[in-house]
C-alpha cells in the first residue's frame, strides 16, 4: 500500500542516486563513540550557526545597499540602509539582530569547539587533515566577520577596515601596492565596501561551505575521537565488524544534540531579544555613528573575537633585527594563527587526551587559556605601558605554548590508556 | 592508465604541452579579474588639491580639511609649542627628518614652511588610524604626567609630539607624513600641490 508505494520509489531514488546508502554512512549506520560529552555538542552548534547566518543573510541581503555615497540627508546610504533594515522592514530588525548576534555566537561556538580539540587531542593522526580543514574553515569565518564589519558603515566598521587593510602595508616593498589593490583606492572608499560585500556574501560563503562538506568528510572517514583519546576502530565486533564502543550517530547523537540546540537557542534568544549589543560586546557602540574619514573614535577595539591577535599586533613596540616594529607584529599576528595548523605535529604525547596527558600538559593548557582569555581583554581597551607589558607577557606564554609543546608533551608523565572507553 | 604502463613518449610530451598551454591560459585570464581590482580611472583622477584659509585658525588651536579622503590638520603652533620641540628631540626616532615623510622645504625641526604652521596628514603611520590631538599637559589615559603636548593614536597608542614626529619605541614606523603644500598668501594655503610640483 503506502508504504509498498514509499518502498518502491526510494528504490527508483536509490537506483539513480545513493540515497540510502548516503543515509546509512553518515546517519544511521555512522557509528561513534558511545562516551561523547557536553564538549561534543559544539561541533553541531556550529553548523546550526551556520544555517542561521546563510538564512538570515540572504533576507539582509534584500533590503541593504552597499553604498558609501551621501543621501539627500547626507548620510551614507550602506548607513542608511541598515537604519531602513532596523526601523521600517517588517521583522527587519530582529533579522539583523539574529545575524549580528549569529556572528559572535559563532565565535563562541567554533572557540569552544576548539578548545575541545586541545583538551582531548582531536587533531591528533589520524585526524590531522581533519584539523587542517577545521583551521581553514576558522580562517574563512574570520574573514567573513571581517568583510561583513565594514559593511553597516560605521565609524568601527570603516576605521576597523582601515586598521586591517593597513596591516598589509606593513609587508615590505609590495607593501603599500598591495593594500591600494585590496581596497581599490587610495583610502577605504565606496569601491572597497562593494568588493567587501561581495566577498561577504559570495565569495567566502561558497568556500566555507566548500571546507565545511570537507571538514565532515574527513571526519566520517577517519571516526570520531572521543573524551578518552581512544580509537574506538581497534575494537569491532568479530561479528558485524561494528566498533564495540560506537553507537549509530541518528538516532543516538542527533537526539543529543537536539538538546543542545535547544538550550543554545534559548540563549541565543535571550540575547536577540533581550540584549542584542550585549553591552557593546556584540555591536560596538560607536559603529551606531556613520564613518567619518576624518576623524578616528576616541577608542577604537575590534569586535571581542578579534581581540586576542588584536593584542599580539600592538604588543610588538621595539625593533629588532632590521624589521620595525610594526612589520614584527603583523608577523606574530599571523604567526599566532598559522601555527595552530601546525599542532598536530607540535604535539609529541604519547597519549591523547587530557584525562591520560601528566601535570606539565595540564599546567600548560591552563596557562596558556589564562594568557589567551587576557589578551582577548586587554585587546578591548586603550592601551597603557602597563598593559602593553601584560600583553608582552601573555603573547610570549601563547607563543612559549607551541614551541615548547615537542619537548613538554615528550617528558610529561602519562598515565596508561585504557583499552576501551571509560563511560 | 596506472604509472607503470608504458607511455608513448611522443603522446605524453602532446599532453605535457597541452597541459603547460591550458596552464598559460588559465593564468592569462586571471589577470583581467585580478587588474579589475585596482583603483579605477576615476578614482586615480580624484584627489585635486584643496585649499586652507587659516586666518580664523587662532593659536594653540588645529582645524581639519580633507584632501584625497584624508585628514589633514593645519596647527597653529604657540611659541610655548614651538619650544617643546627642542625638549622632544632626544625622545622622537627621527628628530631631523631623515626618512622621507615629508617634502624638501619641510625638512626642519618644525616640520614645515612657517614655523607656526604645521600642515601633516592626520593619519598614524602605523595602521592609518587618525590620532587624537593632546595638547595638554597631564596625566590622561595613554599619556605621561610630563608629557609635553602632542598626538596619540588611539588603536595602538603610538604618540607623535608637535611637530608630528614619532616617539621611540612606539608601534608606527615613521614620523606623520607632511603633504606637498604650498602658501598661496600669508593665510590661505594649497594642499597637494607646491611649486616644484605639477
Amino acid at each position: 500500500m503506502a508504504n509498498n508505494k514509499m518502498t518502491a520509489m526510494l528504490q527508483w531514488v536509490d537506483e539513480r542516486f545513493p540515497l540510502t546508502a548516503t543515509w546509512k554512512a553518515h546517519l544511521s549506520e555512522y557509528y561513534a563513540p558511545k562516551n561523547f560529552n557536553f564538549w561534543y555538542f559544539f561541533g553541531s552548534l556550529a553548523l546550526l550557526v551556520l544555517v542561521i547566518q546563510i538564512v538570515t543573510g540572504i533576507f539582509l541581503v534584500m533590503h541593504y545597499k552597499p553604498d558609501a555615497s551621501l543621501n539627500a540627508n547626507g548620510v551614507p546610504v550602506a548607513f542608511a540602509s541598515v537604519e531602513y533594515i532596523m526601523r521600517d522592514v517588517p521583522w527587519g530588525w530582529l533579522i539583523r539582530y539574529m545575524h549580528s548576534t549569529g556572528a559572535s555566537a559563532f565565535f563562541v561556538v567554533v572557540y569552544l569547539h576548539m578548545f575541545r580539540g586541545l583538551l582531548y587531542g582531536s587533531y591528533r593522526k589520524p585526524r590531522e587533515l581533519l584539523w587542517i580543514f577545521g583551521m581553514f574553515i576558522y580562517l574563512c569565518l574570520m574573514a567573513e566577520a571581517f568583510f561583513g564589519y565594514l559593511l553597516p558603515w560605521g565609524q568601527m566598521s570603516y576605521w576597523g577596515a582601515q586598521v586591517i587593510v593597513n596591516l598589509v602595508s606593513a609587508i615590505p616593498v609590495i607593501g603599500s601596492d598591495l593594500g591600494v589593490w585590496v581596497r581599490g583606492d587610495y583610502v577605504i572608499s565606496d569601491a572597497t565596501l562593494n568588493r567587501f560585500f561581495s566577498f561577504h556574501v559570495i565569495a567566502i560563503p561558497l568556500v566555507l561551505l566548500g571546507l565545511v562538506f570537507a571538514h565532515i568528510i574527513a571526519l566520517h572517514e577517519v571516526g570520531s575521537n572521543n573524551p578518552d583519546g581512544i580509537e574506538i576502530k581497534k575494537k569491532k565486533d568479530p561479528n558485524t565488524g561494528i566498533p564495540l564502543d560506537g553507537i549509530p550517530f541518528h538516532p543516538y547523537y542527533t537526539v543529543k544534540d537536539i538538546v543542545g540546540v535547544v538550550v543554545f537557542l534559548m540563549v541565543f534568544s535571550v540575547i536577540v531579544f533581550f540584549a542584542p549589543e550585549l553591552g557593546g560586546y556584540f555591536l560596538e557602540y560607536n559603529n551606531f555613528i556613520p564613518a567619518d574619514p576624518l576623524q578616528t573614535p576616541p577608542h577604537i577595539a575590534p569586535v571581542w573575537y578579534f581581540t586576542p591577535f588584536y593584542s599580539i599586533l600592538r604588543a610588538n613596540t621595539i625593533n629588532f633585527f632590521w624589521v620595525d616594529a610594526k612589520l614584527w607584529g603583523v608577523i606574530f599576528m599571523g604567526l599566532g594563527v598559522v601555527i595552530l595548523f601546525f599542532l598536530p605535529w607540535l604535539d609529541r604525547s604519547p597519549v591523547k587526551s587530557i584525562r591520560y596527558r601528566g601535570p606539565i600538559y595540564k599546567g600548560a593548557l591552563a596557562i596558556f587559556v589564562v594568557a589567551f582569555l587576557i589578551l582577548g581583554y586587554l585587546g578591548m581597551l586603550a592601551p597603557t605601558p602597563g598593559r602593553t607589558l601584560v600583553a608582552q607577557i601573555c603573547t610570549i606564554i601563547y607563543f612559549l605554548f607551541f614551541f615548547l609543546m615537542p619537548w613538554y608533551t615528550r617528558i610529561d608523565k602519562c598515565k596508561p590508556v585504557p583499552d576501551r572507553v571509560t563511560k | 592508465m596506472s604509472s607503470d604502463q608504458k607511455v608513448d613518449g611522443g603522446r605524453r610530451n602532446l599532453v605535457l604541452a597541452t597541459a603547460a598551454v591550458g596552464g598559460v591560459a588559465t593564468v592569462a585570464t586571471a589577470v583581467p579579474f585580478l587588474a579589475s581590482m585596482a583603483p579605477s580611472e576615476r578614482a586615480k583622477a580624484a584627489g585635486a588639491p584643496v585649499e586652507a584659509d587659516v586666518s580664523k585658525l587662532a593659536p594653540g588651536e588645529m582645524m581639519r580639511v580633507e584632501w584625497r579622503g584624508k585628514p589633514v590638520w593645519i596647527i597653529h603652533r604657540t611659541p610655548e609649542m614651538l619650544a617643546s620641540l627642542e625638549k622632544t628631540e632626544s625622545e622622537v626616532s627621527d628628530p631631523q627628518s631623515q626618512r622621507p615623510n615629508q617634502p624638501e622645504y619641510a625638512k626642519n625641526r618644525y616640520r614645515s614652511i612657517k614655523p607656526e604652521y604645521l600642515v601633516v596628514v592626520g593619519i598614524c603611520t602605523h595602521l592609518g588610524c587618525s590620532p587624537t590631538d593632546k595638547f595638554k599637559a597631564g596625566a590622561e589615559s595613554g599619556i605621561t604626567s610630563d608629557w609635553p603636548g602632542g598626538f596619540l593614536c588611539p588603536c595602538h597608542g603610538s604618540t607623535f609630539d608637535l611637530a608630528g614626529r614619532v616617539y621611540k619605541n612606539k608601534p608606527a614606523p615613521d614620523n606623520l607624513e607632511v603633504p606637498p603644500h604650498t602658501y598661496l598668501s600669508d593665510t590661505r594655503i594649497l594642499i597637494g600641490e607646491d611649486k616644484k610640483g605639477a
